[in-house]
């Protein structure tokens, strides 16, 4: 409920809510004409959390992908601040939109401070102002200055994502794609990674689009949810009205979810 | 007369053939390198271009070294002069490691760094400059080590053609029945051989990423 006064209270104060991120009927087919996605339509809204969510195979990585062009769509059109993307410089859409993947993807043979300070870099920041973007970005994100010199195989799991997360934020952009960012962690780490995420949104109000497929995670981090399957939109709730959603996929969801907690406590009771 | 003996009475000439094979060695790998490379990276970018660029690649290997001699003696300019000759063939030799090399160490870069990369906005250009190269460096250069070392003991052959090199000796000393002779050649080349082996073996184990 929270969450929605503040999307309204947005919407007063920046009257021309243009989302941030569109899909207009868009449709994704493999070369080999296997169609993974079709009939899409989803509006992102600025500063808002919109998560993706579904089975694998659902369409989400490809929808996410369709942002920052890493795919073109088949069909339709994807804008992004009311262009298509299909009109704009690909490499410019791609440093205005920070990615991260569940893989991470360092890179190996650069050190802490130079993954996270590569994209200022090429944009032509100074090396002053690359260190001291480095330190502030290590900061928010929860790690000590004095792994800036480290090279990523010298790093935890939840060091590396951390790391990952701070070189999407580097050249500061609006949007945010996330793809499973905590999926390879363990429990402990991605609850705290996800809190973490949390009050880092809150404080940078970011545009995220963010792809999972543990309900949990969905229900905690977005501000709205959307449920995606066989590579169709289904639905796109507020978390607080997707628990109690009548559409049967998510219900089977929310069913699953509970299931998980009751068997639990039936075990404890026995 | 001992070995020593002669290796010091004729240092002159041993000195000078070993410079010329290296020469011979050293001029072929800088064009296979400057050829190979590029190639490497096409076929590992452009799947189409992988199978007929090793192919030709594997095929010339195939080649028996002295037949290939022989094959480019007719060609005009070239077969003018035999270290022409000799270095367009054993830098066709040396293509094979150098081109396999960069596309395997090139494929072999994780699909993920590369993914990472693309999505941040990297142009083709800085991926492969500053992620994809760096990446697969020691794998690149373990294929010139191979180029190399082969090379080393191929470019013996140019002499048959009249290309100089340590060859002479050896061959010289097929022809008279001389020990020392052939050894004159063969132990400066099994020397080049291991030094370069050893040197850009250290060079790769320096280079590969952690």
């Amino acid at each position: 409920m929270v969450r929605e006064e503040t999307a309204r209270h947005d919407m007063e104060t920046n009257p021309p809510t243009e989302p941030v991120i569109e899909f207009r009927d868009v449709a994704y087919v493999l070369p080999n004409r296997q169609p993974l996605l079709s009939g899409l339509n989803l509006q992102v809204q600025r500063g808002e959390t919109l998560v993706l969510l579904g089975r694998s195979g659902s369409g989400k990585t490809t929808t996410l992908k369709l942002i920052n062009r890493l795919l073109t769509p088949s069909g339709g059109e994807v804008r992004v601040n009311g262009i298509p993307t299909s009109d704009s410089d690909v490499i410019k859409l791609r440093r205005s939109i920070g990615y991260v993947i569940q893989e991470v993807g360092l890179f190996p043979h650069f050190t802490v401070e130079r993954n996270i300070g590569l994209v200022p870099r090429i944009g032509g920041w100074t090396t002053e102002r690359i260190h001291r973007r480095v330190e502030e970005l290590l900061q928010l994100v929860g790690l000590e200055a004095n792994l800036a010199s480290r090279y990523p195989h010298q790093l935890s799991g939840g060091q590396r994502q951390r790391v990952g997360v701070a070189r999407a934020l580097a050249a500061d952009p609006a949007i945010l794609l996330m793809d499973e960012p905590f999926g390879a962690l363990d429990a402990l780490t991605r609850d705290q990674l996800q809190r973490e995420f949390l009050s880092l949104q809150q404080g940078l109000n970011k545009t995220v689009v963010f792809v999972t497929h543990d309900l949990r995670e969905a229900l905690r981090l977005g501000s709205r949810i959307a449920l995606m399957d066989a590579g169709r939109l289904v639905t796109v709730l507020p978390p607080s009205e997707f628990v109690r959603s009548s559409d049967s996929l998510a219900a089977a969801y929310v069913q699953a979810f509970e299931g998980g907690l009751d068997s639990v406590s039936n075990r404890g009771a026995s | 007369m001992n070995i020593t003996h002669f290796f010091l009475e004729n240092r002159e000439q041993i000195v000078e053939l070993t410079l010329e094979h290296l020469w011979l060695v050293g001029i072929s790998t800088l064009f296979a390198v400057l050829i190979g490379i590029p190639l490497g990276i096409l076929s590992a970018h452009r799947p189409l271009w992988n199978k007929p660029v090793l192919g030709t690649a594997n095929i010339i290997q195939t080649i028996p070294s002295l037949a290939l001699f022989g094959f480019l003696l007719p060609v005009p300019w070239l077969g003018d002069r035999a270290d022409r000759l000799a270095i367009l063939a054993l830098t066709l030799y040396s293509l094979l490691p150098v081109i396999r090399n960069t596309y395997t160490g090139i494929r072999g870069v994780d699909p993920a760094v590369l993914e990472a990369g693309r999505g941040m906005g990297l142009t083709g250009r800085q991926l492969l400059l500053q992620v994809e190269l760096p990446l697969a460096l020691s794998v690149i250069l373990s294929g010139i080590r191979v180029a190399v070392v082969v090379s080393v003991g191929l470019a013996t052959i140019a002499a048959a053609i009249g290309a100089g090199g340590l060859g002479e000796f050896i061959f010289r000393g097929l022809a008279m029945v001389n020990n020392q002779l052939i050894l004159a050649g063969a132990i400066p080349a099994a020397i080049l051989a291991l030094s370069a082996d050893f040197g850009l073996g250290w060079l790769e184990k320096r280079l590969r990423p952690r």
